[in-house]
């Protein structure tokens, strides 16, 4: 037994060594396979995921969802959470696989998305779909987290911004799940977070952080749509652009004659 | 040309006063920038010289300056009588005006200040090797990477496609070259020249943090997920998107950066701590950063 487990991660260390050039993010290891289905039910949910996913998604990520080179990623070890967070958000499926996924209504119903998620899981041992408590978290942290981490593309304010190559999407309409997945999953452009680099503790105080960034207390009084400095600075534009103005009319007049 | 001409001895010495200022205003900043190269310091004494400059100005052309109107007679181009009423009328302006040369005096010394305040700055171009300045960083071989806390960066904070901030273990975190950007990629991602093939230990490199363009911090990290349908792995830099590949030991494949981020080389110790392996690779931030600070 104790042999068995050394020569596993003797594997593991040397398929870690030769990574396969389609090594997904978020794995440090080679797809490991998912334990057999355990109950009747789980067997038919994987079946109906199955035979959904023919339907519409093997057209790109091929017929054993390894992908096909230049249209679309392997999907084995992407896990539940990566199938339930572009399903659920509508990114998936795509219309033209160049395309950037972005925020739709979905697709499928829930029931769907679920089995789907169920299939998706059973290709190989990938991330879980994130179970996350907002109320367990706290604010500040949440601030300071998502500060360190997130606000380089999506701001400060949850307002999203874009990198090169692709939008950083607003979280105004993300659900708690949605973003948790997010941050695991590190969809399209984004880089993934595993729990040493943010430990669901720390997770929880984020989506809690998110959430409160929705009705934010406008202390200035007039919030401009929430995007940051660029419409702040538009309209100090142009209040002062105005006052600049005046300014120059009044040294302009010239003495009654 | 129905009123006589307001004479204003006070608005005279209103904009001998002002460009006195200017000109004092400028020597001030010249000194400042001998002496004590303070940004704030420096902006409000150029702006309180050209702000002088203007008012003088403004001051000279509404109450000193004779404000006379002459219009000439349309159905004639040229009136020979009245071009030279209109000239003694300049001329009578001009003599009205009291205290001209002293007006003159303090308008050559405003304009001295200021030009010496315009081309003082250009000393920042000349001799003075900063290149020690420039280069020196808290990065040698053996040094720790540490996260905000303090705390080591083991290999197991990171993974194919994630991102962190360090610094040296020990060093001044407000440091220039203290903050570094810690990426890890997916080996087929990585294309380094060779001399820099063992840099980058399981695909885990490291960057200087401060975007060598315009001395931002770089806070975006892009990894794709399926790079045939998107972008390759890169460091974004928020001000003005200058775009490192970092795959390519940071090469630059958009926006107004000139140069990579200087690169520093990486170990991984027994324990799975991250260690710097050397210093950084080139010189921090944009080309003129620190240029002759004492």
């Amino acid at each position: 037994m104790v042999l068995a487990v050394l020569l596993c991660s003797g594997g593991a260390i040397a398929s870690l060594a030769a990574r396969q050039a389609d090594a997904q993010k978020g794995t440090s290891v080679d797809p490991v396979p998912a334990p057999p289905p355990t109950s009747a039910a789980q067997r038919e949910e994987i079946a109906r995921g199955r035979s959904l996913f023919l339907d519409a998604c093997s057209s790109c990520h091929g017929d054993d969802a390894r992908g096909l080179p230049g249209l679309a990623p392997s999907l084995h070890g992407a896990g539940a959470a990566a199938a339930d967070f572009y399903l659920s958000t509508g990114r998936m499926p795509l219309a033209n696989p160049t395309d950037e996924p972005t925020r739709a209504e979905p697709i499928y119903s829930r029931d769907e998305i679920d089995a789907l998620a169920a299939y998706v899981a059973s290709l190989g041992v990938g991330p879980p779909i994130p179970r996350v408590d907002p109320d367990a978290g706290r604010l500040n942290e949440g601030l300071a987290a998502f500060t360190l981490h997130c606000a380089g593309c999506h701001q400060v304010s949850a307002r999203g911004g874009i990198v090169t190559g692709g939008v950083a999407p607003a979280l105004q309409d993300a659900t708690p799940t949605q973003i948790a997945a997010a941050v695991r999953v590190g969809p399209f452009l984004m880089p993934s977070f595993n729990e040493n680099q943010i430990s669901d503790a720390e997770l929880n105080s984020i989506v809690r952080y998110v959430l409160s960034t929705r009705h934010p207390d406008d202390r200035g009084g007039w919030g401009i749509g929430h995007i940051g400095p660029i419409p702040e600075g538009m309209i100090a534009w142009l209040l002062a652009g105005t006052a600049l103005l005046l300014v120059a009319r009044l040294i302009g007049e010239r003495n009654p004659v | 040309m129905s009123r006589p001409p307001a004479r204003s001895p006070r608005g005279e010495l209103i904009v001998v006063c002002a460009l006195l200022a200017a000109g004092a205003f400028s020597v001030a900043f010249v000194l400042l920038y001998a002496f004590d190269a303070n940004t704030q310091l420096l902006a409000v004494s150029l702006g309180l010289a050209v702000g002088a400059l203007a008012l003088a100005g403004v001051v000279a052309g509404k109450w000193v300056v004779d404000q006379r109107k002459a219009v000439e007679a349309r159905p004639r181009l040229v009136d020979e009588a009245l071009e030279r009423e209109v000239a003694g009328t300049i001329v009578q302006g001009a003599e009205g005006v009291s205290r001209r040369r002293l007006i003159v005096g303090a308008a050559a010394a405003a304009g001295a200040g200021v030009t010496a305040a315009a081309v003082a700055p250009l000393a920042s171009l000349g001799p003075g090797d900063v290149s020690a300045q420039l280069k020196a960083t808290p990065w040698r071989a053996g040094v720790t990477l540490v996260d905000d806390n303090g705390d080591p960066i083991g290999v197991d904070q990171l993974e194919v496609g994630s991102w962190l901030t360090a610094f040296p273990r020990g060093g001044d975190p407000r440091q220039l070259g203290a903050s570094i950007v810690v990426v890890q990629v997916a080996e087929e991602y990585l294309d380094l020249p060779p001399e820099r093939r063992d840099w980058a230990p399981r695909g885990i490199m490291a960057f200087s943090k401060i975007c060598t363009h315009a001395g931002c911090a770089v806070a975006l990290f892009r990894y794709p997920t399926y790079e045939p349908t998107s972008q390759r792995p890169a460091l974004v830099c928020p001000c003005h998107y200058s775009t490192f590949d970092v795959g390519r030991s940071s090469k630059v494949v958009f926006g107004p950066a000139g140069r990579p981020l200087p690169q520093l080389p990486l170990r991984i110790e027994p324990d799975g701590t991250l260690v710097a392996a050397g210093d950084l690779s080139g010189a921090i931030g944009p080309a003129w950063w620190g240029v002759r600070r004492s």
